[in-house]
Parts: C-alpha cells; structure tokens; sequence
C-alpha cells in the first residue's frame, strides 16, 4: 500500500497546487515533495534485507483478459532510485524560490506530476506499466522544458521529445513481442509481469535483435554515445529545475531500464553486445570529458560532464560483474546528488551575474566564501576524491570495468583525470583571479539557497564515507539480478 | 434492425421539423433521437438476429460499431450550433442527412449479403456527397463536392464490378455461402473470383481513404465544412473499416492467401502516406485529412493481423480514434471560423487565451499520436498486439512504430502553436458553455480509456 501511496501522492498533490492561484503555489509544492521523502522513509524504515522478492508490493488486474497487471513494488534497487527521486524533488523545488515562474500553479503541478511517472518507472513490475510511466514521465518535462526554456527552447526540446519517444516506442515493440513468447497465468494466455520476462528461454538470435530494441531506448535517454545529441542543447536551454530533474533523476531512468528489463531478460542478447556497448560507453567517458574541456558555458560543461559520467555508470553495469552493477547503483546517487548541486550552483551565478560564460566570471571567491566551500566539495564529489561520494561510485566501477578487461579499465579511467582537468579549469576561471564587471557585487548565498545546498553536501560526505548504508540496501537485489542472469 | 428503423423515421421526422422554421428546437431534438437510437441499439446486444431472409445480421460486432457510430454522431452535432446561432435555413436538412447516412452506415456494419454492403455505401456516400458542397457559396465545398462525387461513384461503381464477379463465380451475394463456395477445389483457382475479390477491396479501400486510393483525401476534407468533415473522418471511415474486416472474416478467410500481399501492400502505403504527407501541410485541416489517412493504415494492421484479437483491437481503435478525432475537429472548427486560420499559426497562444480548447486539443492530438494515459496508446498498442500474433510481422511493427514517431512530430506542432506561440492579435475564441460541457466530456473519456483500457477492450 506504502508504494501506492508514494507512487500517487504527488500526482494528487499537483492536482492541488493546479487549483492555486500565484506564489503560494510553490510553497505548497514544497510541502507536498516534503511529505513524499517523509513516505519514502517510512517504507525505508519498513524495508527488510532479509529477502529478494520486491517489498510492499501491489498487484491489481488492469487488463485482466490479456494478463496486464498493475503490479507494483519495491526491491532494493528500486527503493535506492524512489528515495533519491523524493530527496531530490523537494530540494529541486526549493532551488527555484527565487525564481517567479509564470504560471507558477502549472509549472510545480508539471513537477510534481513528473514525480509520479518516474517513481511509477522505479516500482513498477510489469512490462506495459512501465512503458506507461516512462512515457507518463516524458510529457511534464517536455512542457516544462518547452514553456519556461530559454530562447531556442521550442527546437531544441522537440528533438529531445521526438528522439525519445521514437527510442521508446522500439522498447515498446520489443515489450509486445516478448509478451507474446511469455506463459501467462489465469484467463490470460500471456503475461506481461517482470517474472515472466525473466522465464523466457529466447533462442539467441532473437535476443540479439531484442537487445538494440531495448538499449536504443535506455541509450538515448541516458544518452550513450552516439544517442547523446540531444542532451547538452536540452539541458542548456531548459529552465535550471528541468535540468536537474532531466540529469538528476530522469536519466537514471534509462540506468534502471538496463538493470531491471535488459540485463535480465535478454542475457545471451546482453553477452553477443556486451564489448560494442562498452566501446560505446568508454568512448563517451572520453569524449564527454574532451568536449567539456573546450566549454565556455558552465551548464554545457556539466552537460558534457554528465555524458563522461553516464558512460562510465554504462560501462560498469554492462561488465555483469557484482562491483560493476553495484557501483552503478552507488554511482546513480552520487551522480544524482552532484550534477543536481553543480546545476544549482549555475543558476545561483546565472542570477546574480547574468552570465554563464566562464571568462566574464572570475574572484567570486572573495566575495562569496560560503558559495566557494559548497561549490569545492560538491566539485570535488564529481571528480571523485576520496570521501566523496564520487570515489565509492567510481571505484567499483572502475575496478569492474578492470575485472572484465584491463585495456577497457585503463581507458575508461582516463575520466579522473579528465575529470579533475575541466572540473579544476571550471572552478579556476569562475571562482579564483580577479573579478570582472559582472562579478563585483556578488552577494554570498541566502538562507534558502544554505538549506538546499546543505542537504546535497551532507549526501556528498555520507556516501563518500558511510556508503554501506546504502550498498547493503541493494546488495540481495544486486545479487538476485546476478543470479537469474547466470542461471540462464 | 429497430436502429435503422429509427433512425430513417427520425430523420424523417427532423426534415418536417425543419418547416417549424425554428432552429432552436432542431438540435436538441436531434440529440434526443440519437440518444433514442443508441439505447435502443444496446437492447440487441447479445441477441443475434437476422432479417429479411438473411440480408441483415445484427450481432454483437454490429452492435459495437452502430455503437460508436451513433455515439460519434452525438458528440459531432453540438459542434453545429455554429450553424444554429447564424439561422441557418438548411439546417434541419443537414441533421437529417446525417441520420439518413448513419443508416447506411449501419447497415454497412451488419450486412449479410453483399448488396447490402453495396446499398449501406450508397445511403452513407450520397448524404456525403450533399453534405461535401453544403457551404454553396464557397468554391472549394463546390469543388470537394464534385471531386468526391465524381470519384466516389466511380469506386462503388467497380466495388459493384467486384461484386459481381464474385457471384459470377460463386452464384451468391450471401457472404456465408460466398465462404463456403471458396471450400470447393476451383474456388481459389477461379481467375474471375479472385478478380472480383481484388477490386472489391479495391473498391473498399477508397471509402477508407486507404492508398494510393487516398488521392480525393486532403482535398475533400479541406473543401467540406468542418462540421462535415469531423463526420466524415470518423463515422464514414470506421463503418468503412469494420464493413470490411466483416467483408474478410465472414466471406474470404479461406482466400487469406489471394488477398493478404494486397493488402500488406496496401496498408504499408497507407502509413507511409499518410504520415509523410501529413508532416508537410501548413494547413491543420490537410494534416488531419493526412492523419486520418494514417490510422486507416493502423486499422488495416489489425485487419491483416486476422486473428482473434483484429475485432476487438479494431473496435478499441475505432473508440479512440473517433473521440480525438471529433475532439480536433470541433476545436478546429471552433477556431478556424473566428480566427478566420486554418493554418498552424491560427492556433497560436490559444493555450494562454482558450485554456480548456487547448487543452482539449492536446489530449486528443496525444492520443492521436500514441502516448499513454490516453486512449490512442492502447489502441495502437492493442493493434500491435494483435499483429505480433504473428511474429513474420515484426517488420511491419517496426514500420509503424518509425511512422508513429513521425506522427507525433506534426500532432506536436499543433500543441507547439497552442503554447509556445504568443497570441499575437488573436483573441479568445467564444465557446458555449454546452461545447465545452461536450470537449470535457470527450477529454475525459479519452484519458478515462487510456488508463482503464479494460472498459472496452473485452466487449467483443
């Protein structure tokens, strides 16, 4: 019932707050995205390691003759991607205090109804319900993006739109024909829950070609080199909120597709693909971190930023190895938490100087010692040093990628290095040097902007220094999605 | 039975209300008759019977579709008030042409003899005809009138040429008798029957606006008043598509082998066509004119699925397609008269000035365009489905699916206009209070089936 609650909450909440009229509408979000992490608690606390089968589960007949179900539930993988989503939404909510949105009723209600059709991806057990809310998912940050983007917003978010559904739609086709080789139970001669896909003994050609059926559809919306195109023009020009929900949640969306509907149900697909798809991914480790080095804007250079780190989450959970999909799991927090406080950090700048152009920046530091000590360590999480949240992440996936294939291991690791170069060069021109006109007055952070920061920081350390509070969340159902790939 | 009945009394009956020269009464009596004729059609579910020595059967599959049709037909009327307010003096002629042409379509849904799918034609084409060239004193009704007459008689002439043949061959009209004659050794062999069964779906395909026998489309839909047209790309089309899935299941299944390359042919045109040439229009009416053509071709996949989820998926389909058709259409219709537009631009802002129109057309053009929580998804997926059946057919999925992609490239530019766009000069669009009840109500059952799909997807 937990995960019901959790999963429609929002989506009643952004009925409410549609009916508001003006600013207040913002605060009741907030409240609203408040009481949801307040849910996702909860089932946490109620969440036991003691078993693999997915905890608080709901399972309703949608369409009962042809064995569709409205099954949801939790396993510990899920329950890691609901409670970043709930963590993040209320903080991505708060970041936009300062902002006065037009239409502010609509812009949190698209926000919170968002929130249910990426929580819906999460829980979900059955084929077709997740397709539904990847789609349901899809439409809010389309018309988010669209309505309060910036000036080439209408272009730029129609090939995000376009590109991925067409990438879904294939996923969709796929769903169909696997539902199809499925036994079903009951009056229906099919099912299309997440078990009965992972029963099917497809012979390997078949799985080959349902393979790219499925990962064209994860690959565009992580996006994996070459899917990425439309990624760093979408996160340039969507409003800052968009853009931390699109990097901070919504592509781990495509992370979670991998684990909970490729790497399971098509293995032998998975085993022919396995070396291209870690070509692929390494590639865009290093191509992502070379073209964030030539960056002038600072939200394309996350953007770049957040394709190297995609690349290398993809690597580690294609390796099929324990340290790999479990530093995938750590790393789709760490990632979640970062990229969502750099954004923030962007727009705290971009308002106050007009500019997100790295050399009209420069000698913030002497003016903003708070800003500075946030931005290092939030910085410092995403290049991956020690104690951060990034080096747990990394590490595993690293020494994953190693265990499957030094040469692979010793490329994709380039990314710390590269990491450190443009993440350095960054914060060397916008915060260290003189000032420039544009940055004389600059006026260190309010308290709102203190109290979204503040959590996203203590993230950065209690990954980087306890991350078995939640690696011991996702072992049994690491290890459960192991076990059923081998077993067949 | 009693629906057709009814029906031709009551249009009967609205001509000669017509003489009251008092349009008040006219709409309102419409809409009780047809809400007369939809509850009556519901008696006869589960009771099959036949009439008239066989010529008509009304089943369950009649039924649905008499369903839909009459249902269609009472969402489309309100959209005329239009006409209403401006004292239109031919207005109790057009609602009685209409219910004149659902009789015909009625009669196409439960034919049992091939005359009767003839005859059915003719009663629904020729109020069509009329209706095309309503708007007297614009050139382009006069045009879409001509060019759908000319052609149209043409086509159900070589649909009678079809007919024909096959009794020629077979010695019968009677569909059952015309399966069972495909049972003996030369019934497959016959040149003559196989030509007649060609150039009736030939002659079918036409009604549907199926290619390449789609040319009379984009013009005739763009020439006719909108009120007409919204008629014609819903009630017209789904009677045309479920007469011939009938036409197939009862009278050619042991023929499967003769027709399905045709129609495989037939049907990858049609999305092609259809959703190519609906991403060049300017015109919104011309890029529904093209969409519809699409989803003929969508209906057709669960057509040649022929299996036992094509009725079913073609009765959902038809249910989907009709509410966001009528819902396009009205809002087109609603838009197009006061802002004088009918391109793209003609839409722009109308999310700022006309929130619920707007809104309304979104649902319906997502759920022409596929995407979930409204009912065009589970109709596309429930078409898929029952193609996937047989799995030789991923090809054409994977066609479709790319299709469906570049469908919702043009559905979006609509939804672009209406909220990306500024006003401009444009004002808010007046709508009655009883339209908009209406778009409510055709919003709310487009998302009402995109998330309890089961309501309808079972009956048949």
């Amino acid at each position: 019932m937990i995960t019901a609650l959790i999963l429609f909450w929002p989506a009643l909440a952004a009925l409410l707050v549609l009916l508001l009229k003006g600013q207040s509408a913002k605060k009741v979000a907030f409240v609203a995205a408040l009481v949801e992490f307040a849910l996702a608690l909860y089932a946490t606390a109620g969440f036991t390691n003691e078993t693999v089968a997915p905890q608080f589960a709901l399972n309703i007949p949608w369409v009962e003759s042809a064995g569709i179900s409205f099954s949801i539930g939790m396993d510990g993988i899920s329950l890691l991607m609901v409670l970043l989503t709930t963590f993040l939404v209320p903080l991505i909510v708060l970041s936009s205090f300062k902002h006065d949105y037009k239409n502010p009723n609509a812009f949190y209600a698209l926000i919170l109804f968002m929130q249910t059709g990426l929580i819906g991806v999460f829980v979900a057990l059955d084929a077709f319900l997740f397709y539904f809310f990847w789609e349901v998912a899809l439409i809010p940050i389309y018309f988010i993006a669209a309505i309060w983007g910036g000036e080439n917003r209408i272009k730029v978010t129609f090939k995000f739109f376009v590109y991925t559904i067409f990438g879904s739609l294939f996923m969709l086709a796929a769903f169909v024909y696997l539902y199809f080789q499925t036994a079903g139970t009951g009056v229906s001669a099919h099912s299309s829950s997440v078990n009965a896909f992972y029963q099917l003994a497809l012979d390997s050609g078949t799985q080959s070609w349902i393979f790219w059926f499925l990962f064209l559809a994860f690959a565009i919306k992580m996006p994996v080199f070459p899917f990425h195109t439309w990624q760093p023009d979408t996160y340039t020009e969507s409003p800052t909120q968009a853009t931390m929900l699109l990097s901070g949640i919504m592509l781990k969306m495509g992370i979670y597709g991998v684990l909970r509907w490729l790497l399971p149900v098509v293995p032998l697909g998975v085993s022919q693909w396995v070396d291209l798809v870690l070509v692929l991914s390494i590639i865009g480790v290093v191509y992502g971190s070379i073209i964030a080095i030539r960056q002038h804007d600072l939200k394309r250079l996350i953007a770049y930023s957040s394709i190297a780190h995609v690349g290398l989450i993809s690597a580690g959970i294609f390796t099929l190895n324990e340290q790999g999909l479990q530093g995938g799991v750590i790393q789709m927090l760490s990632h979640g938490v970062n990229v969502v406080g750099l954004f923030f950090i962007i727009d705290i700048i971009y308002r106050r100087t007009n500019t997100r152009e790295i050399t009209s920046l420069g000698g913030i530091t002497q003016n903003a010692k708070a800003l500075s000590i946030f931005f290092m360590i939030l910085l410092l999480g995403s290049v991956a040093l020690p104690l951060t949240n990034g080096f747990v992440g990394e590490f595993l996936l690293l020494s994953g990628v190693f265990q499957y294939n030094y040469i692979f291991g010793a490329v994709a690791g380039l990314t710390i290095i590269l990491a450190a170069v443009y993440m350095l060069r960054m914060f060397q021109g916008v915060m260290f040097g003189t000032k420039s006109a544009k940055t004389e007055g600059f006026t260190d952070l309010t308290l709102t902007e203190k109290a979204v920061l503040i959590p996203l920081v203590i993230m950065v350390f209690w990954i980087g220094l306890f991350p078995n509070t939640f690696l011991e969340i996702s072992e049994p159902a690491v290890g459960n999605l192991l076990n059923i790939i081998q077993r067949r | 039975m009693t629906s057709i009945i009814l029906l031709a009394g009551f249009g009967i009956i609205n001509l000669f209300v017509g003489f009251l020269k008092s349009n008040r009464i006219l709409l309102p009596l419409a809409l009780l008759f047809l809400a007369v004729v939809f509850g009556v059609n519901m008696l006869s579910w589960n009771d099959t019977q036949s009439y008239f020595n066989n010529m008509l059967t009304i089943d369950n599959y009649a039924v649905a579709f008499t369903g839909i049709m009459v249902l269609s037909t009472l969402l489309i009327l309100p959209f005329s008030q239009r006409y209403v307010e401006a004292n239109d003096q031919n207005l109790a002629e057009y609602y009685a042409m209409l219910l004149f042409s659902l009789v015909g379509a009625v009669m196409m849904v439960s034919f049992e003899n091939v005359i009767m799918l003839f005859v059915g034609i003719e009663i629904l084409s020729i109020s069509m005809y009329v209706l095309a060239g309503s708007d007297k004193k614009s050139i382009r009704s006069n045009e879409a009138a001509l060019k759908y007459f000319l052609m149209g008689s043409f086509f159900t002439g070589i649909l009678l040429f079809g007919i024909v043949l096959v009794y020629g061959a077979t010695g019968t009209f009677n569909i059952s008798e015309i399966s069972a004659a495909q049972t003996d050794a030369d019934g497959l062999q016959n040149t003559m029957f196989t030509m007649g069964l060609l150039i009736m779906i030939i002659g079918i395909s036409f009604k549907i606006s199926a290619a390449p026998f789609h040319f009379w489309t984009p013009d005739v839909y763009e020439g006719t008043p909108t009120l007409f047209t919204s008629f014609m790309s819903t009630v017209v089309k789904i009677a045309g598509v479920a007469a011939f899935y009938k036409l197939m299941v009862a009278g050619f299944a042991a023929s499967y082998a003769v027709w399905f390359p045709t129609l495989i042919a037939i049907t990858v045109l049609t999305l092609v066509v259809g959703n190519i040439g609906a991403v060049v229009q300017h015109n919104v009416k011309r890029m529904l004119a093209y969409s519809s053509i699409s989803h003929a071709g969508y209906l057709l996949m669960s057509l040649i699925a022929f299996n036992e989820r094509s009725d079913a998926s073609i009765f959902f389909y038809s249910l989907a397609y009709a509410t966001a058709t009528i819902a396009a259409f009205g809002v087109l219709q609603l838009v197009t008269v006061q802002r004088g537009e009918e391109s793209f631009q003609g839409f722009n802002g109308l999310g700022k000035t006309n929130p619920l129109l707007a809104f309304a057309m979104t649902i319906s053009m997502l759920s022409l365009a596929g995407i979930p929580l409204t009912a065009g998804f589970f109709a596309k997926f429930f078409v898929f489905a029952s193609i996937l059946e047989n799995a030789d057919l991923m090809w054409l999925v994977v066609l479709a699916v790319i299709l469906a992609s570049v469908g919702i490239y043009y559905y979006f530019k609509v939804v672009i206009a209406m909220y990306l766009q500024p006003a401009g000069d444009y004002g808010r669009v007046k709508v009655t209070g009883f339209v908009s009840f209406v778009l409510i109500f055709i919003t709310v059952l487009t998302i009402l089936f995109g998330i309890a799909p089961a309501l309808m997807s079972d009956i048949l």
